[in-house]
C-alpha cells in the first residue's frame, strides 16, 4: 500500500482538545505495526465543533472524522478509521464537501487546514510565493495600484483601504521605512489572525514580502500577543524556512531587494493592538496611543513612514497579486469587496470560521452556518465586531453584512467576530461589562476613556439598584455622548456604542430588580 | 559674534513672544534664513497668518483666545490627553483638538460652542468626581489651572457624587525637601513625565498602570528621593495642579509679585522670576525670556535660594578702619563717601595706578560692566579683571587669538540646530545642567555626539543618550588630539575655503597651515607619543560644538 497521509491539525483549538495526544497515538500505532502511514500535522479548517478533525488521503479526496479527541482514538484506530471506515460515527465524508466549508468562499483561507504549515513544497504547490514572484517584477506604484483596485480594506477592524495606506506610504520620502503586521488579536471572540499565523504562515510573510517591495520597506515586524505561544512558534520557524531559501533577507530571488522580519511580543495589553499605542510598545515604550495625525504612514515606527496592517488584510494580497485585482473585487457589495473571515463564537451550535464574501445577512450567517444556538433557546443579542461592537437585537439581523450598512445601525463589523447571546443573557450586565472592560484596558491617557469608563460602571450599577434611574440614564447617555465624541482614540470612542445599543433595545434588563 | 543662532531673529508671526504668557504649544523650530510657509485661518471670525506647523491653539493664542486646556503647556510638545482643548473645524466631522491639530489655509475654527462648552463641562466633571474637594486650603489655590479650567468651562455640579472610586486615600510623597507630591491632587495630564523628559531629559518618572490605575511614578515606583531625579524641578513648575508644589509654597502661600533676575550660582546665567511675599522670597520659577535657559533651570538656582534670606546674609554697609577692629554699620552714603575717600587718598599717595575691581565669575555680565566703567572713569585705570579669567585666561586668550572673541561665539540656542556636537574636557551635565538639558534635547532628535574626556562622564551613555565616540585619551592630550584632527582636515583637503576665505587673515592661516601640516602633528605620530614634547598646553573647561 502507498504512503498514507493522515491529517491532524495543530491548532491551538485542535490542541487545546487534544490534537497533539491523538497525532502521537496514530504515529505510534503505524510505527509500532509498520504501516505505511504518515501523520502530517496541517492546520485547522475552523470547524470547531468538530474538532479534533482528522482527514485521511484518498485518490477521491480527504475523508474526515471528527471528533476524535484523545479518548476516541483507540476506538478510532481499532475501527481502522485510517483505511476508510464509512461506517463509523464520526465519518464525515469528503471533508470539502461538508456543506460549512463547501458554502464559503475561502480565498485568504485556501491553504488554511490543507496544507502543513511549515512545508515549503506545499506552500509553493498551492499557489505559495506566486504573488511574490510576481510582485518581484513589478514597481511598487503597480502593486499598490493592484490592492487599491481589488478593493480591500483594512481587516483589523477600522476598515480602512489598504491601497491608499500603502500609496501614503509609497509617496513619503524616506531613508527608512517600516510594515508593521498587527497580530495582537484582542477582540473577544476573534481567532482569524491566529488560525492564519498557525496554519499558513508563509502567507502572512509573503503578504508582507510584497508590502515591504511595494512601499520600499526592508524591514517588517509582527507584533503578536503573548497569548499566541503556539503561532509565535510556528511563525518564527516559517521565517526561518522563508529566510533560508531566500523569500526573505537580502537579494530575495535576486531580485536587488530586501526585506526581512522580526516578531516582537505584546504584554498582555488590549490597547496594544490600537496601531499608534503598538508603535509606542514597539518601541519599547508604554503602550499608550498617541494623537493623529501625524499619520503612521507618515510618521510612524520610529517617527518613519509605516504601513500598518492586520494579519488578514496582509494575508490577503498574494492573492490579489495573484488572480487579479478584479477576481477579488468581483466577491462582495457596494464598497465591501472581496471576502471576510467571519467568526462564530459564543452561544452558537456551530462555532467557527466562515470566510464569504460580504453581502450575505447576519441572520443566514446566525441560522445557515452557525445553526442557531447551542444551547437551542432562542437566541436573542448578537455582537459584532468584539468587545467594541454594537449588541444587535432580531429586528437587526436582517442587515447585510457590509461596512456601510453596519454602520447604518451604529454598528460595525470589525474584525469579523460574533458573538451569540441565547435569551438567558442580562443585557445590563453586558453593558456593564463594556464599561468595566473599557476602564480595564484604558491606556489612561486621555479623561473621557479614563474616569468615565469608570463612572459608566457605577452609574450602570445605580440604574440597576433602581436609584434615580430616569436621571441616571439620562447621565449613562451624556456620559457615552462624551466618551464618542471626546476620547483620543476608538477605545474610548467606541465602548458606548455597545452600551447604547443595550439600553436602546434591550431597555428592560436595565429595570431596576429586573 | 558674527553670524550666531538667534531663534528670534525670525520674526515670523508666532514666533516672537512675551515670555509671561503660555501659548498651549511651543513655537515652530525655524532658521533666522529659513523661510516657512505662512497659513491664513479663521478662528472665531478673525483672521490669523501662522507658519505651517502651528497648532490652532497656539494661532488662537496670538488673537487673545484662549482656549481651555490642562494638558498643554508651551514648553512641552502637545499630549492631546485632556480633551478639554477641543474645538470645532468646518467640514470636519467630530471634535478635534486644538493642542495637537495643525493650522491649515483657509481653516474655519470655532472654539465655542454650545456643543463645545456641554464637551467641556461634562469632562471637567469627570476630573472633579475623583479630586478633592478642598480649593480652600490647597496650597494652589489661586494658582491652579484645574481650579481656573473648572470655572472657564462653568462646572456647576458632579453628577457622579463623590463616593465613586477615586485616589483621594493616594498617599503623599514628601521625601524630597524642596517639593511634595500629593497624587491625591494628580490628574495625570503627563505634564511632569513629559518635562522630566523633554525638558529635563532625565527620564525619572513615568505613568504607572494603565487605565484608572494610571498613576505618576517616580523611577520604578519609588520615592522621589531615591529615584533618578535630579531635583531640577521642571515638574514641579509644569504640573497643573497642586500635585507638585514646592514646599516653600506649601509652607508660605502664593507670592504676591515677582522679579525677574539672573541666578548668582554659575555661569550659564538663567534668568529667574524671584517669586516675593513682601520681602521674602518664596520660590523660584525659571523665567521663559532668559536666553540661557529659556524657562528651565538646575536645583541650585531653582530651590536653593535660602541664601537671600538667612540670617548671616550681610544686607547692609559696613565699615573698618583696619583688620583688627570690628566691623561697624554705616549708612550707604557715609559707606561710599568712606570708600572714595580712601581710594582717592591711596592714588594720591602711590599714584593712580595703585588701585584696580577684580569681580567674581558669579556676578552677571552687567555687575562686572559696572565694575569696569568705575575703574576706568572713575579711577582712571585698566586695572580690571575678573576671577573668570583666572581659570579661562588660556581659553580667552585662544578664543580671541583665533575667532577674534574672547567669548563663545554662538548662542546657547544654538545647539537647537546642531549636527553633530563635539564635548572636550566639560562635563555639562554636572557643571553646566540647563545647558545640557538643552544639548541632550537636541542629540535625541538625532544629533551626533562625540566625546573626547578621560572620564566616562553621563553625556558618553544616559537615558536615550549614546555617544557615537567616546574617546577616553589621556589627561593632558586634548591639545594633540585637537591638532590631530586639524592636521587630517588640512592633509585632506577639506577646510571650508569658503569661510577661511572670508574670515582669516591670509598670512595668519597660512602660517597656520604649516605648522599643522608637520607630519608631527599628524594623528599617527600623536599616537606614539610625540606629543609631549614641548608643548604642554592645558586645555580645560572647553565646550566645542560644530553648528551644522
Ligand atoms: C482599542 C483598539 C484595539 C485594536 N486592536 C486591534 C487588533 O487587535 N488587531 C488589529 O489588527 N487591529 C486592531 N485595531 C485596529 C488598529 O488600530 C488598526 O486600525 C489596524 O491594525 C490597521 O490595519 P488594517 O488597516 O489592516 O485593519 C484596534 C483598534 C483599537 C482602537
Ligand atoms: S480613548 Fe482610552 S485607550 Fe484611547 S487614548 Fe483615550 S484613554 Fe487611551
Ligand atoms: S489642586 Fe487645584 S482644584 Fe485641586 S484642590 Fe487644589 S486648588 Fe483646588
Ligand atoms: S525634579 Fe527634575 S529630574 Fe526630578 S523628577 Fe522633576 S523634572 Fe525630573
Ligand atoms: S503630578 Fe501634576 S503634572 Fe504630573 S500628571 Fe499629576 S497633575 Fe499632571
Ligand atoms: S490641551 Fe489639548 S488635549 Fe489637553
Ligand atoms: S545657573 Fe543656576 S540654575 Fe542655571
Amino acid at each position: 500500500m502507498a504512503n498514507i497521509k493522515v491529517y491532524v491539525p495543530r491548532d491551538t483549538t485542535a490542541c487545546s482538545l487534544g490534537a497533539d495526544s491523538v497525532a502521537v497515538s496514530l504515529q505510534h500505532y503505524f510505527s509500532n505495526n509498520d504501516i505505511d502511514c504518515e501523520v502530517v500535522r496541517s492546520g485547522s479548517r475552523g470547524l470547531y465543533w468538530l474538532e479534533p478533525l482528522i482527514e485521511i488521503e484518498t485518490d477521491s479526496g480527504r475523508i474526515a472524522y471528527g471528533p476524535i479527541g484523545p479518548n476516541i482514538i483507540d476506538e478510532f484506530i481499532a475501527a481502522k478509521c485510517w483505511k476508510i471506515n464509512k461506517e463509523h460515527w464520526s465519518y464525515l465524508g469528503v471533508v470539502d464537501e461538508i456543506p460549512y466549508l463547501q458554502k464559503q468562499q475561502r480565498v485568504t483561507f485556501a491553504r488554511v487546514g490543507v496544507i502543513d504549515p511549515l512545508s515549503l513544497s506545499d506552500y509553493e504547490n498551492h499557489f505559495g510565493f506566486s504573488g511574490l514572484k510576481q510582485a518581484l517584477d513589478m514597481s511598487g506604484q503597480e502593486i499598490v495600484s493592484q490592492i487599491k483596485d481589488s478593493g480591500l480594506r483594512g481587516r483589523g477592524g477600522a476598515a480602512f483601504p489598504t491601497g491608499i495606506k500603502w500609496q501614503t506610504v509609497l509617496d513619503t520620502e524616506s531613508d527608512q521605512k517600516y510594515v508593521v503586521c498587527n497580530a495582537d488579536e484582542g477582540d473577544s471572540g476573534t481567532y482569524s489572525d491566529r488560525m492564519l499565523m498557525e496554519s499558513d504562515p508563509l502567507c502572512l510573510i509573503e503578504g508582507m514580502t510584497i508590502a515591504g517591495i511595494a512601499v520600499g520597506a526592508d524591514k517588517g515586524y509582527i507584533y503578536l500577543r503573548d497569548e499566541y505561544p503556539l503561532a509565535f512558534t510556528v511563525l518564527e520557524e516559517a521565517i526561518v524556512l522563508a529566510r533560508n531559501s531566500n523569500f526573505l533577507g537580502e537579494n530575495i530571488l535576486d531580485s536587488g531587494k530586501n526585506f526581512d522580519l522580526e516578531i516582537r511580543l505584546g504584554a498582555g495589553a488590549y490597547i496594544c493592538g490600537e496601531e499608534t499605542s503598538m508603535l509606542e510598545s514597539l518601541e519599547g515604550k508604554r503602550g499608550e496611543v498617541r494623537p493623529k495625525p501625524p499619520l503612521p504612514a507618515i510618521k510612524g515606527l520610529f517617527g518613519k513612514p509605516t504601513v500598518i496592517n492586520n494579519v488578514i488584510s496582509l494575508a490577503s494580497v498574494a492573492a490579489i497579486i495573484v488572480n487579479g485585482a478584479s477576481s477579488y473585487q468581483n466577491y462582495g457589495v457596494n464598497r465591501s469587496r472581496g471576502t471576510l473571515p467571519f467568526q462564530l463564537s459564543g452561544n452558537i451550535k456551530y462555532a467557527g470560521l466562515v470566510e464569504i464574501p460580504f453581502g450575505v445577512t447576519l441572520k443566514d450567517l446566525l441560522y445557515e452556518y452557525g445553526g442557531g444556538s447551542r444551547s437551542g433557546r432562542p437566541l436573542r443579542a448578537v455582537q459584532v465586531g468584539g468587545p467594541l461592537g454594537a449588541y444587535l437585537p432580531e429586528s437587526q439581523w436582517d442587515t447585510p453584512l457590509d461596512y456601510e450598512a453596519f454602520t447604518s445601525i451604529d454598528g460595525m463589523l470589525g474584525h469579523g467576530g460574533i458573538v451569540a447571546f441565547d435569551d438567558t443573557v442580562d443585557m445590563s450586565a453586558q453593558a456593564r461589562f463594556s464599561m468595566e472592560f473599557c476602564a480595564i484596558e484604558s491606556c489612561g491617557k486621555c479623561t473621557p476613556c479614563r474616569i468615565g469608563s469608570v463612572r459608566g460602571v457605577e452609574v450602570i450599577d445605580r440604574i440597576k439598584a433602581g436609584e434615580n434611574s430616569v436621571k441616571n440614564k439620562e447621565l449613562l447617555l451624556e456620559l457615552c455622548d462624551t466618551m464618542v465624541t471626546g476620547s483620543l482614540c476608538a477605545m474610548g470612542g467606541l465602548t458606548p456604542y455597545p452600551v447604547r445599543s443595550a439600553l436602546e433595545h434591550f431597555a428592560e434588563d436595565f429595570e431596576s430588580g429586573s | 559674534m558674527l553670524q550666531y543662532y538667534d531663534p528670534n531673529k525670525n520674526s515670523q508671526p508666532g514666533q516672537v513672544i512675551d515670555p509671561r504668557r503660555d501659548y498651549g504649544t511651543p513655537a515652530i523650530s525655524i532658521d533666522a534664513d529659513e523661510t516657512v510657509q505662512l497659513v491664513t485661518l479663521s478662528i472665531d471670525g478673525q483672521e490669523v497668518k501662522m507658519p505651517e506647523g502651528t497648532s490652532i491653539m497656539r494661532a488662537a493664542a496670538h488673537l487673545d483666545i484662549n482656549i481651555p486646556r490642562l494638558c498643554a503647556t508651551d514648553s512641552l510638545q502637545a499630549f492631546g490627553s485632556c480633551r478639554i482643548c477641543l474645538v470645532q473645524i468646518e467640514g470636519r466631522k467630530g471634535f478635534p483638538a486644538s493642542c495637537t491639530t495643525q493650522v491649515e489655509e483657509g481653516m474655519i475654527v470655532r472654539t465655542q460652542s454650545q456643543e463645545t462648552a456641554k464637551l467641556r463641562r461634562n469632562i471637567m466633571e469627570l476630573y472633579i468626581s475623583d479630586h478633592p474637594l478642598d480649593c480652600l486650603t490647597c496650597a494652589a489655590n489661586g494658582d491652579c489651572q484645574l481650579q481656573d479650567m473648572a470655572g472657564t468651562v462653568g462646572l456647576r455640579e458632579v453628577r457622579y457624587g463623590y463616593h465613586g472610586e477615586n485616589h483621594l486615600d493616594a498617599v503623599k510623597d514628601e521625601s524630597h525637601s524642596y517639593f511634595t507630591f500629593d497624587p491625591a491632587k494628580c490628574i495625570v495630564c503627563s505634564r511632569c513625565v513629559r518635562a522630566c523628559e523633554e525638558v529635563q531629559g532625565t527620564f525619572a518618572l513615568t505613568i504607572d498602570g494603565r487605565g484608572f490605575e494610571s498613576k505618576v511614578s517616580a523611577g520604578q515606583n519609588e520615592a522621589f528621593m531615591d529615584s533618578e531625579c535630579v531635583s531640577c524641578g521642571a515638574c514641579v513648575q509644569a504640573c497643573p495642579t497642586a500635585t507638585l508644589m514646592e514646599n516653600s509654597v506649601i509652607e508660605n502661600g502664593l507670592p504676591e509679585h515677582d522679579v525677574v533676575t539672573t541666578c548668582a550660582y554659575c555661569g550659564v546665567g538663567c534668568a529667574f522670576k524671584a517669586e516675593v511675599r513682601g520681602d521674602q522670597v518664596v520660590g523660584m520659577v525659571p523665567f521663559k525670556g532668559g536666553k540661557a535657559n529659556r524657562g528651565h533651570s538646575c536645583v541650585k538656582g531653582r530651590f536653593a535660594f535660602g541664601y537671600s534670606t538667612h540670617k548671616d546674609r550681610i544686607t547692609k554697609p559696613m565699615i573698618r578702619n583696619n583688620i583688627d577692629e570690628p566691623w561697624q554699620q554705616a549708612s550707604w552714603e557715609e559707606a561710599v563717601e568712606f570708600a572714595a575717600n580712601k581710594i582717592k587718598t591711596i592714588q594720591k599717595e602711590y599714584g593712580s595706578d595703585s588701585v584696580g575691581g577684580i569681580t567674581s565669575s558669579r556676578c552677571t555680565n552687567e555687575e562686572t560692566y559696572l565694575v569696569q566703567k568705575l575703574v576706568r572713569a572713575a579711577f582712571g585705570n585698566n586695572n580690571v579683571d575678573t576671577c573668570a579669567r583666572v581659570c579661562h585666561s588660556p581659553t580667552g586668550y585662544g578664543l580671541k587669538t583665533t575667532l577674534g572673541e574672547s567669548a563663545g561665539t554662538q548662542t546657547f540656542d544654538s545647539v537647537e540646530k546642531s549636527n553633530v556636537i563635539i564635548v572636550i574636557g566639560a562635563n555639562p551635565t554636572d557643571a553646566h545642567p540647563v545647558f545640557a538639558s538643552r544639548m541632550k534635547r537636541r542629540l535625541r532628535e538625532g544629533a551626533k555626539l562625540i566625546v573626547a574626556d578621560p572620564r566616562r562622564i553621563d553625556l558618553v551613555k544616559s537615558p536615550h543618550i549614546d555617544s557615537e565616540h567616546h574617546l577616553n585619551l589621556l589627561p593632558g592630550t586634548n591639545f594633540a588630539l585637537l591638532n590631530a584632527l586639524a592636521h587630517v582636515i588640512v592633509r585632506e583637503g577639506l577646510e571650508d575655503k569658503e569661510f577661511i576665505e572670508l574670515r582669516c587673515e591670509d598670512d595668519a592661516f597660512l602660517h597656520w597651515k604649516e605648522f599643522i601640516s608637520d607630519p608631527k602633528n599628524s594623528p599617527e605620530a600623536m599616537a606614539q607619543g610625540h606629543w609631549s614634547a614641548g608643548r604642554a598646553h592645558y586645555c580645560s573647561g572647553k565646550t566645542l560644538w560644530k553648528s551644522r
